[in-house]
């Protein structure tokens, strides 16, 4: 799998101090770690890239497992309490529940894809940007 | 059943012998405890998400299923759609986390920010007697499954097929450590998988590929009739029967993505990314296998008959078998009779691998040698537990064999629904939470399991209890989630709230900081 590149504005050195421009006379100490080289984690946590990051699972993750929790205990609940509603023929022998059964499958199938896009193309990269606030992908080449 | 007991038994032994070989030459390198535990993490994605299907589906997923929909139709099916939605909570909240916090076990991750015995000893109680439960369950159902396959009738000669599987499993563990479990699951699954696609393309083909004929065909060999396609043939009726339903489906969505021997394998792999690509992969696989069952169960009702399903031995389970001799005759009857084999081994092998895995590394190193073992007497002490647990099994198959044991299945996904779900979220996203909110969460959760299912008609009081002469019970619901679940909830946080301990705010950081992006575990 190709590695995301961090994006291009360097947000770390942007960050450091606002000053917009970085120079080579930067001190490598942007880097959130301690003396021994050791990330320091309560730093990060609190840095602007680590709370994007935070973000933007949240935005994701939380609608969609409320979504799918609710679409499949709803379901649990018609099949349950409204079976003449899901007995309902639908195309030919095929009724309600069998179809919102199969839509079951299709709906996690596609937000399993959704999932996996939306990593790859929004956490990911913003993983790399976070790492690179330590020295954690250097050190081991 | 008009099988070939020598073709199923040739068939057998070639799938044994040529699993050991693999698992052999995949294994011999089984130094370290992290080839052991974790094959070296040197899973691709691809692989792991196979080795995933293999590890979760059982033979109760294949034959039990099938048969499920082939007898009782729509509510059958409606199992098989808990167990696939149940894969997207691993995918978006579990498989990475615990990728990028743990080593090896369960207990590495509750145990991260907490004080490290007491929960390292409650995670591998609660992984011990889950993997236990569940081994037992398979093991009788294979006992029952060879009656079928291969025409055992009395106890004696299935008790020695029983102990047959648990010595395979055993050798399988031993032999191979992780690497070797791993690649049983890769091959069982695959066979599995063709399997089950072949015989659908060819019911469907049967059928002029299309569902409607088959499911009207289906509805014409039932006295259900149409009901067949409706809801609440098993489940309908009382509200009890209702509410038993609901609580039916929660266990088994809340409980799939946190079984152990699920968990275990998110490790196999050697990154975050990785371990959601294998979640991607087996979602897709299981989807497929469930849809198949589905084509499978009503296949087998059209071609078979619910009158020769209900007579023939192992009644609802043999729909599957039944089908695959009445399409391909004994060579097809031996082939899927095989698979069905496999699959029992692969995950009882599976299960074993855990309860060692999480034995050796959290009680035998982290709680009585306090952190301070030698790799190689922990994964000593692994392997002896893998002889034990495979002994244990092996007798409580022997025992259980003939019981309606199928509860037992039940109570170990909601067992893993009630103990290890609730803590596993309250570590990763609530702050306050402390060691003794994790130790009430998980003792909690899994003691009302146990408890509410041991008053439940499952174990005393009706025609089809393991105890039907005697009657002690008082909670009327045969799956305990409903319950178990919210009350492990609420355990997680009084027992937080009561505690004078304050969470560390430095190993939440690290803890929230590594499962989100591997900063720290020297996984990249």
């Amino acid at each position: 799998m190709t590695k995301a590149l961090p994006p291009p504005t360097d947000s770390r050195r942007a960050r450091a101090g606002g000053r917009g421009f970085a120079t080579f006379d930067d001190p490598a100490d942007a880097l959130l770690t301690d003396a021994q080289g050791n990330p320091d984690f309560a730093a990060i946590q609190r840095s602007d890239d680590f709370r994007e990051l935070r973000k933007r699972i949240a935005i994701f993750v939380l609608p969609a497992t409320t979504a799918f929790l609710a679409w499949y205990l709803g379901y649990v609940a018609l099949s349950a309490y409204a079976p003449e509603f899901m007995a309902t023929p639908v195309l030919g022998v095929l009724n309600t529940g069998l179809l919102l059964g199969l839509l079951q499958f299709a709906s996690t199938i596609a937000l399993t894809l959704g999932y996996a896009r939306y990593a790859r193309r929004r956490l990911d990269p913003q993983v790399t940007a976070v790492r690179a606030l330590t020295a954690e992908d250097e050190e081991r080449g | 059943m008009g099988g070939n007991t020598t073709v199923n038994l040739v068939v057998f032994g070639v799938f044994v012998l040529l699993t050991l070989f693999v698992v052999y030459r995949a294994g011999s390198r089984n130094a370290t405890a992290s080839d052991y535990y974790a094959a070296g993490s040197s899973f691709t994605g691809r692989q792991n998400g196979i080795a995933l299907s293999g590890d979760f589906l059982s033979a109760a997923s294949f034959l039990g299923i099938s048969g499920s929909i082939a007898v009782n139709g729509y509510d059958g099916f409606l199992y098989s759609i808990g167990w696939v939605v149940s894969w997207l909570l691993g995918l978006m909240i579990i498989s990475e986390r615990l990728r990028n916090t743990g080593r090896f076990t369960l207990g590495d991750v509750l145990a991260y920010r907490m004080r490290q015995r007491p929960v390292r000893a409650a995670a591998a109680n609660v992984t011990l007697v889950i993997s236990l439960f569940y081994m037992v369950a398979q093991m009788a159902g294979a006992g029952a499954l060879m009656a079928l396959l291969l025409d055992v009738h009395t106890k004696g000669a299935q008790a020695v097929v029983i102990a047959v599987v648990g010595v395979v499993m055993v050798l399988y563990v031993l032999l191979g450590g992780m690497k070797g479990t791993t690649w049983v699951q890769i091959i069982k699954g695959v066979l599995l998988l063709m399997c089950v696609s072949l015989i659908t393309v060819f019911l469907l083909g049967k059928f002029g590929f299309s569902l409607s004929a088959i499911l009207e065909t289906a509805t014409r060999q039932t006295p259900l009739g149409e009901r067949v396609l409706e809801p609440g043939v098993r489940y309908g009726g009382s509200p009890l029967a209702r509410l038993d339903f609901i609580s039916l489906a929660l266990a088994l969505l809340l409980g799939t993505a946190s079984l152990p021997h699920v968990l275990m394998r998110f490790y196999t792999v050697p990154n975050a990314r990785e371990a959601r690509r294998s979640v991607v992969w087996a979602t897709g696989l299981m989807a497929t296998f469930y849809l198949c069952t589905l084509v499978i169960g009503f296949g087998a009702l059209a071609l078979v008959g619910s009158d020769a399903i209900a007579q023939a031995p192992g009644g609802e389970n043999s729909a599957a078998p039944l089908l695959a001799f009445e399409v391909g005759g004994a060579v097809l009857l031996g082939v899927v009779s095989a698979v069905a084999f496999a699959t029992i081994l692969a995950v009882v092998a599976g299960l074993t691998l855990t309860a060692s895995a999480s034995f050796a590394h959290d009680v035998y190193a982290n709680v009585i040698k306090h952190g301070k073992a030698d790799p190689r007497s922990e994964v000593r002490v692994a392997r002896l537990t893998a002889v034990v647990v495979g002994l244990l099994s092996i007798l409580g198959g022997i025992a259980a064999n003939g019981q309606n044991v199928a509860f037992l299945v039940a109570l170990a996904f909601a067992l893993a629904a009630s103990a290890n779900l609730p803590t596993i979220i309250y570590s990763m996203f609530w702050k306050r939470f402390n060691t003794n909110g994790t130790l009430w969460s998980l003792y909690g959760g899994m003691a009302s399991c146990i408890v509410l299912i041991a008053f439940s008609p499952a174990v005393s009081g009706s025609p089809s209890s393991i105890l039907p002469d005697v009657d002690f019970q008082w909670f009327p619901l045969g799956n305990p989630g409903l319950v178990s679940i919210p009350f492990s909830f609420l355990c997680g946080w009084l027992g937080t709230l009561l505690s004078k301990e304050q969470a560390d705010p430095v190993k939440q950081a690290e803890m929230e900081v590594r499962s989100l992006t591997g900063i720290g575990s020297g996984l990249r």
